[in-house]
This record gives structure tokens, sequence and C-alpha cells, in this order.
């Protein structure tokens, strides 16, 4: 579950709201949430992320409403992981649930700006910028979590245990 | 040891002993509320294809955010889930004309002590007024707690708020918990409950109390309670005729900090753009122009804040400069706000009533900010962009706060007389 891209860097408390803006909260297809993932806190982020790009923010990532689409938004913009000092629970749930990887790592913000290239080992929390060399540590997922990751999420997850029940 | 609600009330619904922080349990929860975003669960419920949902009767649904529709694509979410409410025979729903999901779920008995809520939204937290353990979750994981039942939850660390001495006149629950997020920060709490204690609290309204439990989750908490007490216990019977068992902490819970705070010094609060901790006297903003006043919300849109609004307004009109707009929480409290004359009153001032509703708090639906204006606001977040225009700013204040303001045309004291 290697991931490597090029990173988009954000700081402290980045909300749901400016992940994705309650003005469109009436969208239900992820290929259109994608086009207004960041807006209101980084216009061009839509135009610019690629697929296997990497998001890198301070403490408190997703605070704010439950809105999972906030999730969603970014996933289907092409985010292969999110690196975090710190996220706001319902956000962490929901990008777990929506087959987001997230990573919560403590010291990321101190070894990668914006533009770098980074290379993740969620299995293992191996954190390496690629452009400076420098490394990191990130917290291991529990192995349930990482489970519902690699199936691709919840509803895969779930897929797949009635299944195997049936 | 002893146990704290978080503990007690998540071991029940998990079927377990005893739990404690950091263990993890797969809790079925007793109601399983989703608001708009029901049309999300739906299309997640679908795709996980058991076809069955496990007990139609725990889900409620209340449409709330963008009431009555605003846009085509809104009239379409409303229509599948009403078809699916039908299909599915989900009796519990509450359609355009009922009010906002944290007002209408205890009006209409859904709050009982003791129990588990989960609610697609993230001022669940609101219901632990009631002594109910309620924390919100996203869509997708609603729809494996449709098909299955459940979900796992982490049982939090609890950290206990002692409240003490008397409100001045002019302050209110709204400023105390402002107070409380400034001191606690934004994040707080994550992954924490709270509780609250006191004999500010006992002497406390419900109203008032749910005021502090809906703006708990602005410090980041999983949930926020109050211990359930007679005032509790009259309320829930009074609404519903389902048994439930309070339960309370034990005395000697274990919590990982505890905050005590007297009344007797605090002032107004405000919270200044662009996040809710950041909070400080309002006094230090009196003056500052504005151009809306939003007297509503799941926070302070009960009877209790439109009354003390309208004792702000004393035969005075809005200020010519400023649209004042009121949305009574629920259907419930329009009523009874029409019956005392309170809404004739927002009336002859020259504000705006609107469907009960979510209305402009979220900036989904109408009253909408553009940039370069200021809204002083009796609701709960003041992100950027929230209310329109990412130029635009929004203070949050209690609701004489606001009338008041929307009177002078600028932030301003509430005035006590």
């Amino acid at each position: 579950m290697k991931f490597c891209g090029t990173v988009f860097k954000y700081g402290n408390d980045v909300n749901t709201d400016v992940i994705f803006p309650g003005r469109y909260l009436k969208v239900w297809e992820p290929a259109e949430m994608a086009k207004y993932a960041m807006e209101d806190i980084d216009k061009d982020f839509a135009k610019k992320v690629k697929k296997g790009d990497i998001i890198v923010a301070g403490k408190y990532f997703g605070c704010g409403s439950s809105r999972e689409q906030a999730a969603t938004c970014l996933k289907a913009a092409g985010v292969s992981v999110v690196i975090a000092e710190s996220f706001a629970r319902i956000f962490y749930r929901n990008a777990i649930n929506l087959g987001l990887p997230i990573m919560v790592c403590p010291e990321i913000t101190k070894i990668v700006e914006a533009g770098h290239q980074l290379e993740v080992e969620p299995t293992t929390g191996e954190v390496k910028n690629l452009t400076t060399g420098q490394t990191a540590r990130a917290k291991v997922l529990p192995p349930f979590i990482l489970e519902i990751l690699s199936d691709g999420g919840l509803i895969p997850h779930l897929q797949k245990k009635l299944k195997k029940a049936s | 040891m002893g146990k704290t609600m978080a503990e007690k009330i998540l071991a029940r619904a998990a079927g377990v002993k005893e739990a404690s922080p950091g263990d993890l349990l797969d809790v079925f929860p007793h109601v399983a509320m989703s608001h708009e975003n029901a049309g999300l669960v739906i299309k997640s419920f679908k795709e996980i294809g058991t076809g069955k949902l496990y007990d139609p009767d725990r889900i409620v649904i209340i449409f709330d955010h963008r009431v009555p529709a605003e846009s085509e694509k809104t009239a379409e979410g409303h229509k599948t889930v009403r078809e699916f409410v039908k299909k599915y025979g989900i009796k519990h729903f509450f359609d355009i004309n009922t009010g906002i999901c944290h007002q209408v779920l205890p009006e209409k008995g859904f709050c009982r002590p003791g129990e588990v809520l989960v609610g697609t939204d993230s001022h669940t937290t609101t219901h632990g007024a009631f002594g109910v353990f309620s924390t919100g979750i996203g869509a997708t994981e609603m729809a494996a707690v449709w098909a299955t039942g459940k979900l796992w939850l982490m049982v939090p660390e609890t950290i206990k708020i002692v409240v003490k001495g008397k409100f001045a006149p002019g302050v209110y629950a709204k400023d105390l918990i402002l107070y409380i997020i400034g001191r606690l920060r934004a994040d707080g709490a994550d992954y924490k409950a709270i509780e609250f204690f006191g004999p500010a609290i006992d002497e406390m309204s419900i109203a008032s109390r749910m005021v502090l439990t809906n703006l708990s989750m602005e410090a980041g908490a999983k949930a926020a309670m109050i211990p359930p007490d007679q005032k509790t216990i009259e309320y829930v019977k009074s609404v519903t005729d389902r048994p439930f068992e309070a339960i309370r902490p034990d005395p000697d819970a274990r919590y990982c900090q505890t905050l005590e705070i007297d009344l007797g010094t605090l002032t107004p609060q405000i919270a200044y753009p662009h996040a809710v901790d950041n909070v400080k006297p309002l006094a230090e903003l009196a003056g500052t122009p504005i151009h809306q006043a939003l007297l509503g919300s799941c926070t302070n849109g009960r009877l209790e804040d439109l009354e003390e609004g309208a004792k702000q307004l004393r035969g005075r009109r809005v200020h010519p400069d400023v649209r004042m707009l009121v949305i009574p929480a629920s259907w419930q409290v329009y009523r009874q706000a029409l019956d005392k004359g309170l809404i004739a009153a927002y009336i002859d001032a020259g504000a705006v009533v609107l469907n009960p509703g979510c209305g402009p708090c979220l900036g989904a639906h109408q009253g909408l900010l553009a940039a370069g204006e200021r809204c002083i606001s009796s609701t709960n977040r003041n992100f950027q962009g929230r209310m329109g225009s990412t130029q635009a700013e929004v203070f949050l204040a209690s609701p004489a706060a606001v009338v008041a303001s929307a009177v002078a045309g600028r932030i301003t004291l509430p005035e006590v007389k």
C-alpha cells in the first residue's frame, strides 16, 4: 500500500467548510465533488492536483461538519493519502470508511514543504521526503482499520464480509 | 473504580459488563438520525446490498438543511428520500414543515436518557443535554448502521466541567460555552466526552443546557452530556411513553481533565472570524458595523432565545443598514412564538421570518452574505465562507446580543434594565 506523490501543504484547523463548501452539499457524484475540493482555502487545488498527490497538514485537519463529502472529494480528486499532525474525529472515521488513507504524524509539517515528493508506507508508518531525504514516522493504523482501507472502504469491506457469511 | 456516563452508556449499548477509555466496542445505537444527507445514506445502503434495514423504527429522517428545496437538485434529493421512506416503511420521517433535526428529535421524544444516538450531523452532540450518548458520524457509516444495526466506537475519556455561580443580566449559556471553547480551544475535546456539573447547570432550562451540548462540538467533543435530573426526566416523560433508564456518572468516576468556572465574572462573549475558538469579551468588539443579524439555528433558535431577543427590541426597529433574519428552530417553536406575539414583534421591527430550518447557518440556503459584509449570528460556526462569500465575516454571540446589535447597526452589548 505504498504511496508516492507531490505534496500540497496546509496549516492547522483546516475545516470541512473550506474542504467542501456547504453550497455544494446537494452534489452527490464524487467526480463532480472533486471539482470543488479545497475551493475555499486553495482555489487552484482542483486544477493542479494529480492522481497520487498527497495532502500534508498541521493539527486538527477536517474539523467542523460531519459532511463526508470532505473525504469523498479529496479521494475523487486523486489524493492518495492525507498526513496531518492530528485529525478531527468525524473526518478521521469518514476518510477510513470511504477508503481514503489518513495518517497521524506529529513531525510531518517540519520535514515537508509544498511541492516536495513524499513516499508513505501506511503499514509500517514510514514517511520519506524524497526531495530532501528527511524521514519521519507516522502512527501505524490498527489492523482492522488497515483491513477496511485495503478493501477500499466500509462498503466494499461489508460487501466482502456479507459474501463470506452467505 | 467509578464510571463516567460515556463508559456506562456505551457498555450497555454494546452488551458488555463494563468499558474503559480506549476500548473498542460494537455499539447498537437506539436512534439513527439523518437529514437531507439521508440521500447519500440511501446511495451507500443500496451499494452494501443487504436490501434490508436492521430496524426501520430506529431510523429518524428530518429534512432541515434546505427547506423548502432551494434548487432542482435538492428537490430531486428530497424526492429520492421520500420514496425510500415509503418503500421501506420508515415511520419516523419529518418533512420540510417540522424544523431543525436537533430541535425536532427531543420534541418528538427521540432523546431518551441512557440511550445511544448517532446522527449524520456534527451537532448531534446536542442530545447529551438529555443524558444521551449522542455523536455525529458520516453518511456511509450511517448506511452500515441501517444495514447492520451497529458501529464501532472507541470509549472516550471524559472532561468534567463544573459551573458555579449565577449568570449576570445579559449573560447566557451561549456566553458560557463560547468562553469554554476559548479555554479548551477547537480541538481541546477531540476524541473526548464532556460532562457538565454544578449548581448553575442544575438551575439551567432544558433549552439552555442544549446550547452547551450543541456547541461542545466546537471544542471537538465526541459527546457532551448533562447527568439527567428531575427536570430532564419530566421533560422526556412529557414527550414519550417509551421506558428509559437514566444513567448518571459514579461519584468516583475518573476524568482526564477538570475545568471549574465561576459565572460571577463572566461577561457577554463573542467568537470572531474565522474560528469558533477566537473568543473574546464582546465589549472589545463593540461598535463594529454589521450588515446582517441572524437569530436562529440548532444552537439558539428555541422559544427562550426568541423571547430574550425580543426583549432587546423595546419597540424599536432594526437598523436600516441591517437585514435581520429570524428562524424558529422548529414548527413547534414557531407556533409558540406566534401565540406569544414574538413573531409579530420581530415582523413589526422589520425582521424577515424564515421557515424553521438550518437556513443560512451553513451557507446552503437563503440569507447569504456578499464580500465585505459582516453578520452577527446566534449560530454555531463562523468558518471562512460558511455563510456565503469567503470575504464575508461571521461573529457568534447570544440571541440578546444579536438583536441588540441588529437595532444598533453595530456589535453591541445586550441592554440590561
